[in-house]
């Protein structure tokens, strides 16, 4: 399809600029709906209508433009890097949480119940994980268990890697028929995913007394599995543009940047959870 | 949008209307022109330096003399923080991104850079980034004043921030979206799009230094973002990340913090030495000594910048064994510098060198860099870092490294490559004296802090004992006139892009520069659309020894 070996160099762009508005729109009115005041709600819908937009009209211009067969081999390049390079982005954030999570369970709560911090300020406190502190923030919780619906996700995930390979495989001998089932069952299989972590959240804030307040565990619980969940969602999105595209019969066997580029975002993800399953719900 | 890229050699079709800027101040908001964006970006820097240079002069003044004169504390720890953040994070960093983006295709041979929609983007972001950071100033509570680092548990006290921490932080994460654009942009550029003549270790220093800066920027932005989200969950969610009563760590967030803060301060300095090391053999007159070294002493200090951290926060309390391994590593660091500056020197040795303005600023650097890492090193020492900690002697030393290092190889990079951007030769006399009246006040400036620091001023306040006065005023007269001189390097700016000395410049403008850089071969001023075809063959001779 890529008969053009030049290289395409757009000449004006105007949803770079929309996008950054609606974003700083959304973000100031989320700073100003913190700070109690009452637009701040207003601002955030308007942000994030300019931002869906800017979205939907960008990879709509893309689409258009890599089905007309405006992107050489080197503009896939480009691509594939700048998706490469993103997603090492996402491990350093991701990083972060994990490393907030190993210092917590291995250094700071243990230096808590021990010596001098033992000795003048917390003398009652046996510093075991998991834990909400010496001031019992949140009051009493259960810990999530890893082996009900945790360990039915991990399933779920690492099935959706699954499919998600096969409809490649399918894209990849033009089997069109495979590429949409496989997509198909991949989005299923994210939202079956989504559904039932929003259960487990369910029976923490409802039954387990387990919240984002109950201290350091229920601190790094939800922000691990909350940014991973969001993470999720926009995987399944992306993915089902994916497969809205594929059924209008865009992607080629030889060229496919969207299909691969969301691939890989799954994958990320899916290997964020396996972290997730054995460092937050297992150790 | 516009027709694909054209794909002919014919160098005369960049002025065919379907390629040239759009019409009118649109032009400047819909770019995707590297040229329009890298000066964009470098416009945006000099207002933002000026706007922090303005908050620097409110220190200065009301350190001019004990007690209180001219702002309440508060205010005077708003200016403190904001001073640093615009300076870091508005004025330095888009500085060397606009440099990358003007200055990384032409040195490759590249038709524009890689991603340019994103490239429009990134700028934008930085632009929305700055104005929520800068509306800080006008709420009620005033801009942050708990330090540029942000640090728990003060930042998150409402007599520190009242309502601009929420405001701070999107900032934070606006700037940190900016800058990791900005680097993948960077990145696939310098990987995809050279020309086929130039091999990796063919390319200047400078797009170099850009490459790991970028690895480095995409590597610990998200650092930062992810350690401001969790002041902002711990104010607003009833988290306890740095709360120790609910089993976090304030501690934490410093470790964080400087784990992004270290990389980030090699982010301001690596593509400052990429500049000089390609400034410096152009006035020499001979090839950069150790080409090969100097890339590797740079890949050394960028991995070295992420194992180093905790030397930032010695008095926090840490194990003994993390006192002495921080200590050692930080050491380690003089290494790939030494190797640096002595490949600077080595350039110059038995040069025929001459000293316009663009060299001046450049030796000045290599010298008052030295200065800044030797007291860094001084301070690298675990037991007299207890003695120099949040002290003036830290001020000292970041400003030797930031003033006189970053600052002045950015105008040197201003003196060397305008003539070249606009046509226009700058006035030398201006430059010169722009020069002399820099260098003397900002030793002015910032060399008697080390000697108050080592006294025992503490940073971060607004008064300070009576025995401090003497030496304080004399630094608060070298700021008034560092900051008063550059008046006349906007001045220039603003006069060599309007037509400068008159003097129509060559296509190489300084002598033999074509030996040492691609974008020395394209014409003055540099058309809007350049390599449409890249070029069949690179200069070398900034890497002959390695050949």
């Amino acid at each position: 399809m890529s008969t053009n070996t030049a290289y395409y160099i757009p000449h004006k762009a105007t949803w770079p600029v929309i996008g950054t508005i609606g974003l700083m729109i959304m973000l100031a009115g989320f700073a100003n709906y913190l700070n109690g005041s009452s637009i701040g709600p207003t601002m955030m819908v308007i942000g994030l209508i300019i931002f869906i937009v800017m979205l939907v009209g960008w990879f709509t211009l893309q689409a258009k433009e890599s089905e007309s067969g405006m992107y050489s081999h080197g503009v896939g390049i480009s691509y594939r890097m700048g998706m490469m390079w993103f997603i090492f982005s996402e491990i350093a954030f991701f990083g972060v949480f994990f490393g907030t999570l190993w210092y917590t369970r291995n250094l700071s709560v243990p230096w808590l119940g021990s010596g001098a911090t033992k000795e003048i300020l917390y003398s009652a406190y046996q510093s075991t994980w998991p834990t909400n502190g010496p001031g019992n923030v949140g009051g009493h919780f259960e810990p999530m268990g890893a082996w009900g619906l945790p360990f039915v996700n991990t399933l779920l995930l690492l099935s959706s890697g699954v499919t998600c390979t096969w409809a490649h495989h399918g894209l990849l001998a033009n089997h069109r028929d495979q590429l949409i089932k496989g997509l198909a069952a991949t989005v299923f299989l994210g939202l079956l995913f989504v559904g039932f972590q929003a259960m487990e959240y369910h029976e923490a804030y409802t039954e387990m007394g387990l919240t984002l307040g109950s201290g350091i565990y229920g601190s790094t619980f939800f922000m691990l599995t909350g940014f991973h969940g969001f993470h999720v969602c926009v995987g399944a999105i992306i993915l089902s543009v994916v497969l809205f595209r594929s059924a209008r019969g865009h992607f080629k066997p030889e060229n496919h940047f969207a299909f691969e580029a969301a691939a890989w975002y799954w994958h990320f993800v899916d290997v964020v959870w396996l972290g997730l399953f054995i460092f937050v719900y297992l150790m | 949008m516009s027709a694909v890229a054209e794909h002919d050699d014919h160098h005369d079709h960049h002025d065919d209307h379907d390629h040239g800027p759009a019409k009118g101040l649109l032009r400047w908001v819909i770019t995707t022109n590297h040229k329009d964006i890298g000066t964009l970006y470098l416009l945006f820097a000099l207002a933002m330096f000026f706007v922090g240079g303005s908050m620097a002069m409110v220190i200065r003044a009301e350190l001019f003399e004990p007690g209180l004169q001219f702002v309440d504390p508060a205010f005077f720890n708003s200016m403190t923080t904001m001073h640093a953040l615009v300076m870091v994070f508005g004025a330095v960093m888009p500085a060397f991104v606009g440099l990358a983006n003007w200055q990384i295709p032409l040195m490759i041979g590249a038709a524009d850079m890689a991603l340019p929609r994103m490239n429009n983007m990134s700028f934008w972001m930085l632009v929305a980034g700055v104005l929520l950071l800068a509306s800080t100033l006008f709420m009620e509570g005033g801009a942050p004043n708990g330090g540029w680092t942000l640090y728990p548990p003060l930042v998150l006290q409402p007599i520190t921030v009242g309502k601009a921490l929420p405001f701070a932080i999107f900032s934070v994460h606006l700037l940190g979206i900016s800058s990791i654009m900005g680097a993948i942009n960077i990145i696939a550029t310098i990987l995809n799009m050279r020309a086929p003549a130039m091999r990796l270790m063919d390319m200047p220093l400078f797009v170099w230094t850009w490459l790991i800066t970028a690895f480095l920027l995409i590597a610990v932005m998200p650092v930062f973002a992810g350690a401001v989200t969790m002041l902002l969950t711990d104010k607003f969610f009833h988290t306890s990340f740095f709360n120790a009563a609910g089993g976090g760590d304030p501690v934490l967030y410093e470790h964080i913090f400087w784990f992004f803060g270290h990389p980030e301060v090699y982010i301001m300095i690596l593509p400052t030495f990429g500049v000089a090391s390609t400034i410096i053999p152009v006035f020499a007159r001979k090839p950069l000594f150790g080409y090969a070294s100097m890339v590797w002493a740079t890949a050394s200090i960028a991995f070295l910048s992420f194992i180093v951290w905790a030397h930032h926060m010695f008095t926090v309390g840490m194990p003994i064994a993390g006192e002495l391994y921080f200590m050692y590593a930080t050491m380690i660091i003089a290494v790939p510098t030494g190797v640096k500056v002595f490949n600077w020197t080595a350039t110059m040795w038995k040069g025929a060198m001459t000293f316009e303005t663009p060299m001046l600023f450049s030796i000045a650097f290599v010298v008052l860099f030295t200065m800044g890492g030797f007291t860094g090193l001084m301070m690298s020492i675990a037991p007299s870092d207890f003695q120099y900690h949040d002290t003036y002697f830290i001020v000292a030393h970041f400003h030797y490294t930031l003033v006189p290092a970053s600052i002045f190889i950015l105008m040197a990079a201003g003196y060397f490559w305008l003539p070249k951007w606009t046509g226009h030769m700058y006035n030398e006399k201006i430059g010169q004296l722009h020069f002399w009246l820099s260098v003397i006040s900002v030793n002015i400036l910032f060399f008697p802090q080390h000697f108050l620091g080592l006294a025992g001023m503490p940073r971060r306040i607004p008064d300070y004992a009576i025995q401090f006065a003497d030496w304080n005023m004399i630094s608060s007269i070298g700021g008034f006139i560092f900051g008063a001189s550059q008046l006349l390097f906007l001045y220039i700016v603003y006069d060599t892009i309007k037509g400068g000395t008159g003097e129509k410049v060559t296509d190489e403008v300084w002598e033999d520069a074509s030996k040492h850089g691609l974008e020395w071969t394209l014409p003055s001023p540099v058309p809007y659309h350049t390599w449409t075809t890249p070029p069949s063959a690179v200069p070398t001779e900034h890497v002959l020894d390695t050949h």
